[in-house]
């Protein structure tokens, strides 16, 4: 877990990406989580993805909301301003964050308990509003804050560490996602930081919400035998098909013209995502092949992941409002108030 | 009332009230009268006493007319327009011995409803209607402006300025505004050959508010929130609040979108919009949006009612302890729960007060009308960057729904809004380390960064517990040292909300205290208490937390009273905890039926309770 171990002299000098900035300076404060959690492989990932993009760190905002995940954005990219809020609020206070100034990259992390229980009406409003962010769920089908009570992605027949196995039918926030009409999906797996940073890439770039559901064994509370969500249940049962790359922007813009079995979906900044063997019947921005294709494998036990589904034709929150480009917070008050000759006027009206 | 003062002559001071059926198309014909009145110069008011109804329930309205101002709900009624045959009965009782009734003689009245004391007056209302009109929907919406041309001529309102309020309400539909002009003469034609026009009592013009404005308090809330730059709105819908925000986007839409031409002639115009107004899914995340957007430097707001508060509570613990401007405007309605939902009352002070779980207090502003609606809007947001937290503006559906003769709003071209302690990335240039919670002025007030600064002003904003320096902690003093500030930080603002309003009588014996819409009545009650040689001080509180004039005027008098609109006598409750003067140093006047108050239920209530 890099953002725990933190040697004071490195070996070998760092990389440095176009900023000039290592990636420890896309670390943030030691992780206070279980050794071993899954959370934490998802924070390393964000701290290289973010680092291979050169983003500069105060550009970012990251937003989450409370239990054990939503911890976690003190744990990366220090440079950034955060707000951790309150259990299920944080896709509304990030709404609002980006209503308030679109020239920042959100991310905002959440658990499952979070965004499909307290918050599910925040993260289905936001999903339909396509709210300019990245939006990933740390999904351990527990509450591990609370100590490890089931949460609405645990399997049926699935166990918890004490008490009976699960017989409520889980949310799957994929496909929740595709009712919302969200216009970026994807799948991953904390223990897979090959597949996870390419798909944190992608969803930088997407423009509107990218929806990341990254399964995360919690290892306190859920990582054992019987439990759907533990590191062995994942390595034996994910179905890595939809293999995807992200090419950003600056590099190799060039590339190679895609062979059979490939999808390419230019993003709307001009980046390309590359879908690599996918089945034939699969197409990345259709919503009825998505979901069967996630339903047939479901149906077998098996758990898709890959970036799934991508839309880059839709509006974002503020496309639909007309706002300028520049953040409405930077505007002045003394532009935005009318003057005391319109209250004159106006009030004509009123006689 | 004797028949003497029936037939008196009494110039602008009467009280009409108008029975309907909700849903009907009377509202228009109601306010057309009021607003003729206002435009004649004489100071009205009307109130719409609605059901909580789309269609079918009964539904009130009473205009009172008052040369000297008085204009707060009369609750006697020298003229009533029976227009409901469901309640003809209460709405025949309610009428001054001596007074009116104006009626529907289309059908007979039934015998038993007939008073000896009170002259009937019936205008055949329907069968004049369908004899001159043919849509049956026109049918039943023109009796109304027919009745409203009767009352015309039996008030002696001027005939010409109701005609141009007719053709300014139908400028762009000929066919309406010809028909609305015809069933107005129809009604008063008939009134002048049947009635001897105007009664003992009516109107006369004057100058009393030819620098007023008639206007509602949401419209003038929406407007405050307009002239003080918002830019970001979240909310939900929900009675009596909902104007505020279809009046806030009506106004953005004309004064915040920029139109700009293509560059050829082929390439069309963009619409630039410089605000942003999202319907949430519910209250907590209209919060939240207010939070996040006030977070990011942006002036944001929510307009709400007293259920959406109640959900609102742990984001406004969020936004106190973690220091987030956010303004809540609050149009009180009658609780608890659904409660009554078009009825007004004042039941949210203690709810907004201490809004929220753990140690909170907030600032409250507590306008008396649509003027200081706007005035108190915009002071809303100076407060909240000042301080960094919540502030409620705690309107009531009286304020918010009624339309008000207020002076004519004025704004100062020198306003300069207080953003607060913000520091940009040229005032970070130049520091080591930047802590959130650390280095207060004298207001208890510490430094914020905006999302997006340079790096030096980055942290953590955090819910959990945190020291001065913004970190995390589970420590007892570094978590007091924080709270402590607030509280101190919140008493700060006591110098900041708008001044307790104190008016002292020559010989006064006992002080009344109430805010907000209970001005006008408290007021008239005074003078009425002094004719009874009850001599009273007033003081109006206007704002949270309180200024010390406030305990000074409780500890002035042996005995004051707490004029206010709640069960609980919620204003003398916080007066008791916050200033430490004994609870039973005030005794509490209350009404919370739901409607507007009247000065006579502040009168008997004191004088009751005084023992004469
Ligand atoms: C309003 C409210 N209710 C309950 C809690 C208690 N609580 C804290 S975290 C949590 C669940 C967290 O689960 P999840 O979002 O899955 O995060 P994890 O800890 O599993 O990463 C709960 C119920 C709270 N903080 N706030
Ligand atoms: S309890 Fe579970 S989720 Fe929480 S830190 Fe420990 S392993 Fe991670
Ligand atoms: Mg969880």
């Amino acid at each position: 877990m890099p953002s725990i171990t933190k040697p004071l002299i490195p070996l070998a000098p760092l990389p440095k990406n176009d900023l000039g900035l290592t990636i420890r300076d896309y670390e943030g404060a030691m992780s206070t989580l279980c050794a071993g959690c899954g959370h934490d492989s998802i924070t390393a990932a964000i701290v290289h993805a973010f680092w291979e993009l050169s983003t500069p760190p105060h550009t970012i905002a990251k937003l989450s909301g409370i239990g054990c995940s939503s911890k976690t954005p003190t744990y990366f990219v220090r440079g950034a301003h955060g707000f951790n809020s309150a259990h299920g609020r944080m896709a509304a206070i990030a709404t609002g964050a980006y209503a308030a100034n679109r020239e920042l990259t959100y991310i905002g992390i959440s658990g499952d308990g979070d965004s499909l229980s307290i918050g599910i009406g925040h993260l289905a409003h936001a999903i339909r509003r396509n709210v300019k962010m990245v939006y990933v769920i740390e999904n351990n089908g527990v509450y591990g804050l609370t100590k490890g009570q089931l949460s609405a992605s645990a399997d049926i027949g699935s166990r918890p560490k004490k008490g009976d196995a699960n017989v409520i039918a889980p949310i799957d926030p994929i496909l929740l996602g595709l009712a919302m009409g969200a216009t970026f999906l994807a799948r991953s797996f904390s223990g897979d930081k090959e597949q996870l940073i390419p798909i944190l890439k992608a969803a930088v770039a997407h423009n509107g919400l990218a929806l990341i559901d990254v399964i995360s064994p919690c290892v306190t509370f859920n990582d054992h035998e019987g439990s759907t969500k533990s590191y062995r249940f994942m390595r034996e049962h994910e179905v890595k098909e939809v293999v995807t790359d992200f090419v950003p922007l600056r590099r190799e813009i060039q590339a190679t013209i895609p062979t059979d079995g490939t999808r390419v979906v230019p993003m709307h900044d001009g980046s390309i995502v590359r879908f690599r063997s996918v089945p034939t019947d699969y197409d990345p921005r259709n919503r009825e092949s998505v979901e069967s294709y996630i339903r047939d494998h479901q149906s077998r036990g098996e758990i898709v992941t890959g970036l799934l589904y991508v839309d880059e034709s839709s509006q974002t929150l503020h496309e639909m409002g007309h706002t300028p480009l520049e953040g409405l917070n930077r505007i002045p008050v003394s532009e935005l108030c009318p003057g005391a000759a319109a209250l004159d006027a106006l009030q004509e009206d009123f006689r | 009332m004797s028949l003497d003062t029936a037939t008196a002559i009494r110039v602008n001071d009467f009280s009409v009230k108008l029975a309907n059926v909700n849903g009907t198309g009377s509202a228009s014909a109601n306010s057309l009268l009021m607003q003729a009145i206002f435009r004649m110069g004489i100071p009205v008011s009307g109130k719409n006493l609605f059901p909580s109804n789309i269609q079918g329930l009964p539904t009130w309205y009473e205009i009172r007319v008052n040369k000297t101002g008085y204009t707060a709900r009369a609750l006697d009624y020298d003229l009533m327009v029976a227009m409901n045959a469901q309640t003809y009965a209460d709405d025949i009782r309610d009428v001054n011995s001596g007074g009116y009734v104006l009626y529907d003689s289309s059908w007979p009245l039934d015998e038993e409803l007939l008073r000896d004391d009170v002259t009937f007056l019936g205008v055949p209302l329907a069968t004049m209607c369908i004899e001159n009109f043919v849509a049956p929907r026109e049918r039943i919406l023109m009796k109304n402006i027919a009745y409203a041309g009767a009352i015309v001529a039996l008030l002696g309102i001027d005939e010409d300025i109701v005609a141009t309020l007719l053709s300014e309400t139908f400028a762009r539909n000929e066919r309406l505004r010809e028909s609305n002009q015809k069933a107005l003469r129809l009604g008063l034609d008939y009134a002048h050959e049947n009635f001897t026009c105007p009664l003992p009592f009516h109107v006369e013009p004057m100058t009393a508010t030819s620098d007023s404005i008639l206007i509602d308090g949401n419209t003038a809330a929406a407007l405050g929130c307009l002239y003080a730059g918002a830019t970001v709105a979240g909310w939900y819908p929900i009675t009596p609040a909902t104007a505020v925000m279809d009046n806030f986007t009506k106004l953005c839409a004309t004064y915040r979108r920029e139109t700009i031409p293509g560059d050829s002639p082929d390439d069309p115009p963009t619409v630039r919009n410089n605000y942003l107004i999202v319907q949430a899914e519910d209250e907590i995340a209209a919060i939240g949006i207010v939070l996040g957007a006030s977070w990011s430097g942006a002036r944001s707001f929510t307009s709400t009612s007293g259920p959406g508060i109640s959900l609102m509570n742990e984001l406004l613990g969020l936004a106190y302890y973690t220091e987030i401007p956010a303004v809540v405007i609050d149009v009180q309605r009658t609780g608890p729960s659904t409660g009554m939902p078009t009825r007004t009352q004042q039941a949210d002070i203690l709810l907004c007060a201490y809004a929220s779980h753990g140690d909170t207090k907030h600032i409250l502003l507590f306008p008396k009308d649509p003027a200081e609606s706007f005035e108190f809007a915009v002071a809303s947001f100076d407060l909240a960057e000042h301080f960094q937290t919540p502030v409620f503006m705690l309107m009531d559906l009286d304020i918010g729904m009624n339309d008000w003769v207020v002076p004519k709003l004025t704004w100062d071209e020198g306003y300069v809004a207080d953003r607060g302690r913000v520091l940009h990335d040229e005032d970070l240039a130049g520091m080591r380390e930047f802590f959130r919670y650390a280095n207060a002025d004298a207001d208890h007030v510490t430094a914020r960064t905006l999302p997006g600064s340079d790096e030096t002003g980055a942290y953590f904003i955090r819910g959990s517990g945190h020291d001065q320096y913004g970190r995390y902690t589970e420590d007892a003093d570094a978590y007091q040292e924080v709270v402590d500030r607030l509280k101190k930080k919140h008493a700060s603002a006591a110098a900041y909300v708008p001044a307790p309003i104190v008016e002292r009588r020559d010989g006064a014996t006992i002080g009344v205290i109430t805010l907000g819409g209970c001005d006008l009545a408290v007021r008239e009650a005074i003078d009425l208490l002094a004719q009874q040689g009850v001599v009273a001080d007033f003081m109006r509180v206007r704002g949270f937390p309180f200024a010390p004039a406030v305990r000074a005027f409780v500890e002035q008098h042996s005995r004051t009273f707490v004029v206010e609109q709640n069960r609980d006598g919620q204003l003398r409750s916080l007066i008791s905890i916050e200033t430490e003067v004994p609870i039973e140093s005030m005794t509490s006047v209350l009404a919370y039926g739901g409607f507007p108050l009247s000065a006579h239920q502040v009168v008997d209530s004191i004088i009751t309770k005084l023992g004469k």
